[in-house]
């Protein structure tokens, strides 16, 4: 059987050797942590806890304000110093400042929740509520809310997603490999939560071993398949993974369900399987610290609030001066202002690069090579939507079906003249959404 | 740290290819049948060669400048196209031929329509028309590779059906396919051609859409003709007329160099195929009915004014689009 991928897409360079070898290890203890209350996409979090307070770990301090939205928690135990807008990864959010008191003292509600037997879906589903656990794969979607689709959806399948297909980032594969039984348990518990019989894992072939891995601790587990992908940037995008995993195809505009499968990634489902096992909430996460500019790059696990700045310097800090610091991967990752900003749950990665790395080429005449189109894994046209796009005729990029666009960045990468073709694609996209809204 | 860093939109590494490097591996693609038509045209080749390339990078270099527009001779496209230019001349044209098609490719088709990924047809097969039709005589006169060159007639004149050389001998197909035989000085060596093709294959540079499907309708169509309405007596018949209608002219030089032109080509994957099916169909038509031997310049002309046309009428399915 030939690998499992899909039709576009590109080969960046990987980078991923400057960490795949190296093991997880736990951050050191933060001083301070600054917690927002705002991680996820959805309606903010009201603060429960008020300057002065003495908070547990694992201590609700946001409760959730709507269905889409996700509580917050302490990830220290200490004293609440400020409840500011400070800024975060995501521009000025109301954040909770914690000095933490190093005891790290267990608040009552983090206790085991039994075995899975033992737990109905709808249990599982207030769990994952409870924790606050989102989407740890970048975009950090609210997981209840995917684990409770509508009934006229009638999901039967859940897939993992271990395709890790950013560049430089390696806290999936780390995660695979070291923790796969996490991995297993928590893909069990959403199919339990969903009430689904078939569970995939997809994973690029450039972890075989955490393939090896999740194929030895899923081997008693007969509806559960791990699924080898071919390695290729977009493979984690959800919907080229439900592709290459089942062959089905989400319809324009529609989201997983609208193909009978609910997608997440590897690292949210070891956040429920942790949740349920230990009844510990979503407080820290596996960050891939690396670039170029990074002296000792590593797979840290960080608590949600350490500043960027304390995990750089676990990391032997900068080795030249910095160009950019961008959350996430290189090539969907946000670069960011300042290295003062906390680690959330979104937080897959912080890459550095080097001020040599960090300059945009200039731009020049498009040549119209087609490999824009030629790799566009959604089969838009981007260079026709950058020229209407950049004259302002963000009206007709509607019709190019531009709020398809995963913003992939896979167009700007190829694109030899080096236009920045997905910055264009994104304000259509932004102005036909807007306008959309207003009607 | 504030103000320090760069901020901008992902993606945050790009692609090492650049328009330079694009036209740095057509130059290398090329090389190998540049190199034949020295060694087969001797003196006359290097100096057509040298002058189209100066003259194209000259033409573009001044009239950027009386255009008020940035120099771009540095990504190298200008040499590409002077060199193309004088691929389509036969070797025993004057030097000033040489240099008024570079200057004509470069001046008219190329900069005056927005320099480069603006031109709506190939340059340089638009430099042959031109050419064409103002010294007929000059870029029809073909001559016979080696030291003391004769006039000939190309394979394809030989082989036109009817045609006024159908009595002269026909080179082997061997010396056909290495290209040792008349015809401008491009279009000679189908095999160094081929190797060239390959190198941009494997490159990324272009791929197998146009020229697959030009060529195909080449052979699918001739194949037909042969089989049903050529004469017995032709000088190829059968099989061995469609071998020559493949590596003879400038189908290879056509199919691989020119119809893959970026800038007058469409940019989507079914309008590349309706591109290479059409200059097929014309080439094939030109080549058999038609008033000239050979037709591949003129419908890879016509089909990159149709390109507008095809792209807009071509935009791929998205992912997930029902029809």
């Amino acid at each position: 059987m030939g690998l499992k991928s899909f039709k576009g897409g590109i080969h960046p360079p990987y980078s991923k050797d400057l960490t795949e070898k190296k093991a997880l290890e736990r951050a050191n203890e933060p001083a301070i942590v600054v917690i927002p209350l705002q991680q996820h996409i959805g309606a903010p979090c009201e603060p429960t806890v008020n300057v002065g307070d003495l908070v547990k770990l694992g201590q609700k301090i946001g409760e959730a304000s709507g269905f889409v939205s996700a509580p917050v928690h302490s990830s220290v135990s200490g004293v609440v110093k400020k409840i500011e807008a400070v800024d975060t990864p995501s521009g000025k959010t109301l954040s909770i400042r914690i000095e933490s008191d190093g005891k790290n003292e267990l608040h009552e509600s983090v206790v085991s929740k039994g075995t899975l037997d033992s737990l109905t879906a709808q249990e599982i589903v207030s769990i994952v509520k409870e924790a606050g656990i989102t989407g740890l794969g970048g975009a950090s979607f609210p997981t209840h809310v995917k684990l409770a689709p509508p009934a006229e959806k009638k999901v039967d399948t859940i897939i993992l997603n271990g395709a890790e297909c950013e560049p430089y980032l390696t806290a999936d594969h780390r995660l695979m490999l070291e923790e796969p039984e996490k991995v297993i348990f928590g893909l069990k518990a959403i199919m339990k939560a969903v009430g689904v019989e078939k569970g995939y894992i997809g994973v690029e072939d450039n972890k075989k071993d955490a393939i090896e891995t999740l194929k030895k601790a899923s081997e008693n587990e007969s509806n559960i398949e791990i699924v080898e992908t071919e390695t290729k940037y977009p493979q984690g995008d959800e919907k080229r993974l439900i592709d290459a995993a089942t062959g089905r195809k989400v319809p324009v505009g529609g989201l997983p369900m609208d193909a009978q499968v609910v997608v997440s990634n590897v690292g949210t489902a070891a956040a429920i399987a942790t949740a349920i096992q230990t009844g510990m909430p979503l407080v820290e996460r596996i960050v891939t610290i690396t670039g170029d500019a990074i002296n000792t790059p590593k797979n840290l696990i960080v608590k949600v609030g350490t500043s960027f700045k304390d995990v750089i310097d676990q990391c032997g800090g900068y080795k030249t001066a910095p160009g950019k610091i961008i959350m996430g991967g290189p090539m969907m990752g946000a670069a960011q202002f300042t290295d003062e900003i906390p680690v959330v749950k979104g937080t897959s990665g912080i890459l550095v690069l080097s001020e040599e790395k960090s300059r945009t080429p200039e731009p020049s005449q498009c040549i119209r090579c087609s490999k824009c189109v030629e790799v566009c894994p959604v089969y838009l046209e981007p260079i026709k939507i950058r020229n209407l796009s950049i004259n302002g005729r963000h009206e007709e990029t509607e019709s190019l079906n531009v709020i398809s666009c995963i913003e992939c960045g896979s167009c700007s990468f190829i694109c030899p003249a080096k236009i920045p073709l997905l910055q264009s694609i994104k304000i259509s996209k932004q102005d036909v959404l807007a306008k959309r809204r207003n009607k | 740290m504030e103000n320090r860093l760069f901020g901008s939109s992902s993606p945050h590494i790009r692609s090492d290819e650049t328009t330079s490097t694009i036209m740095r591996d057509v130059l290398i693609a090329l090389l190998p049948a540049t190199l034949a038509s020295i060694y087969f045209f001797r003196l006359s080749a290097l100096i057509l060669i040298t002058v189209s390339i100066l003259g194209a990078v000259v033409a573009e270099f001044v009239s950027q400048k009386i255009m008020k527009r940035k120099t771009t001779i540095g990504d190298l496209s200008a040499i590409v196209t002077g060199l193309l230019v004088a691929m389509n001349i036969p070797a025993a044209a004057p030097w000033w031929i040489a240099l008024i098609g570079s200057a004509f490719a470069i001046i008219i088709c190329k900069q005056m329509f927005g320099g480069i990924g603006n031109n709506f047809i190939n340059p340089a097969l638009a430099a042959r028309a031109f050419l064409l039709a103002s010294w007929p005589v000059i870029m029809t006169t073909w001559t016979s590779p080696g030291p003391d060159a004769v006039t000939t007639a190309t394979p394809l004149a030989i082989l036109k059906p009817g045609g006024e050389a159908a009595s002269q001998a026909l080179p082997s197909l061997f010396n056909a396919f290495v290209g040792n035989i008349g015809g401008s000085l491009g279009e000679t060596s189908a095999l160094l051609l081929i190797i060239g093709a390959i190198y941009l294959f494997a490159r990324g540079i272009i791929n197998w859409r146009t020229p697959f499907t030009y060529i195909a309708t080449v052979a699918i169509i001739t194949g037909i003709y042969a089989a049903t309405g050529l004469d017995a007596n032709a000088p190829a018949v059968g099989l061995e007329f469609v071998m020559y209608q493949m590596v003879s002219g400038g189908l290879m030089i056509g199919a691989f160099f020119m119809a893959t032109d970026y800038s007058s080509s469409p940019i989507t994957p079914k309008g590349q195929i309706i591109f290479g099916i059409g200059c097929g169909l014309i080439t094939s038509i030109i080549r058999l009915y038609g008033g000239y031997p050979e037709g591949v310049s003129y419908s890879i002309l016509l089909m990159n004014v149709a390109t507008p046309l095809i792209d807009k009428y071509t935009s791929p399915k998205v992912f997930g689009e029902v029809k």
